[in-house]
């Protein structure tokens, strides 16, 4: 089960932690995966360490001409795209009333935006092949809020509605779209918080540890696959129990 | 009636699943055809692979029957 021998996957946001671990784990089941990313040592790097089966290609996601330029990119070094998975994804924190336009909008611009223009551009060739599977990485904090981080939920809440949207739209062409939901994950973005924040954060984790990248590259696997076609429109909330909703 | 028109029939019938004796020039493809909003993104895809075109999405939404896209095939298609 879950084999994706054959299948081919971008990877937005592919040098972060959670990036990263999907693009491992899509791979190893045995897709062809193009990496994408700012960072081009990074990419090169993780690109080299898959070996074969990968392309790479450097994106700004705030930039839209790069944003319109990665699919059709992607889909031309492998040949067709089956699955695309949405987790490129910025914070600028800060409290609501202290919160800039320019907070609001680079993080609305990357996170939502970038999704939906590629998600856009991916759905056209899937329509074709009557096969697709669009996966997007939002948070816990998009569905139960988070102070500091209005922008981030409103985005994060933005991409499930439209992943909802889309799942009705292209069901019926074998096509399914869902959110991935992790809580708090061992990434450069937890490495920053303090010990007692570390601690308070663990005791509303039922779990009792924070969650691995390798939690959430299991739902990607899962929400790539074949097996998981008839899943769509929904959220999977990886996140050791903290919100059950 | 032209080779073009043919092609786009074809087309039609094929991904709608309609008899061909319905699908007349002036057919709207949602309100005579049976297609949904979904269909006829589709049927323009198709008639860009077939025709080798690119159909620009405000050139796509005024094909709304058979007759719109034979004439817009018509013109730049070929």
């Amino acid at each position: 089960m879950f084999d994706l021998t054959g299948k081919t996957a971008l990877v937005t946001g592919a040098t972060g932690g959670i990036g990263e671990g999907i693009a491992r784990a899509l791979h190893e089941r045995g897709a062809t995966v193009t990496l994408s990313g700012t960072r081009e040592e990074k990419l090169q790097a993780l690109a080299a360490d898959l070996g074969e089966r990968v392309h790479y290609r450097v994106a700004n996601l705030s930039d839209r001409e790069a944003v319109d330029a990665l699919v059709p990119a992607a889909e031309e070094a492998m040949g067709s795209l089956d699955i695309l998975v949405n987790n490129a994804g910025i914070t600028r924190d800060n409290i609501f009333m202290r919160m800039k336009d320019d907070e609001w909008d680079q993080v609305m611009e990357v996170n939502l935006a970038s999704a939906f223009r590629l998600s856009r551009a991916a759905i056209k060739g899937m329509m074709r092949r009557r096969y697709g599977r669009i996966i997007g990485i939002t948070s816990v904090v998009g569905v139960t809020g988070n102070p500091g981080q209005a922008n981030y939920a409103a985005a994060k809440a933005g991409m499930i509605g439209m992943t909802k949207s889309i799942a009705r739209e292209v069901a019926s062409r074998n096509i399914t779209a869902n959110a991935i939901a992790p809580g708090f994950i061992e990434t450069a973005m937890t490495d920053a918080l303090n010990d007692k924040q570390r601690e308070s954060i663990l005791q509303s984790v039922p779990a009792a540890r924070l969650g691995t990248t390798l939690d959430i590259a299991a739902a990607a696997v899962y929400l790539a696959s074949e097996e998981a076609g008839y899943v769509t429109g929904q959220t999977l909330h990886v996140n050791g129990g903290m919100a059950m909703i | 009636m032209s080779d073009i028109a043919d092609r786009v029939k074809k087309i039609v019938v094929e991904h709608l699943g309609v008899d061909t004796d319905k699908v007349k020039d002036n057919a709207s493809f949602i309100d005579d055809l049976g297609a949904d909003s979904l269909d006829t993104v589709e049927l323009v895809m198709a008639f860009e692979e077939e025709f080798g075109v690119e159909i620009p999405d405000d050139a796509a939404e005024t094909i709304l029957t058979v007759g719109d896209a034979v004439q817009f095939l018509e013109k730049n298609a070929g």
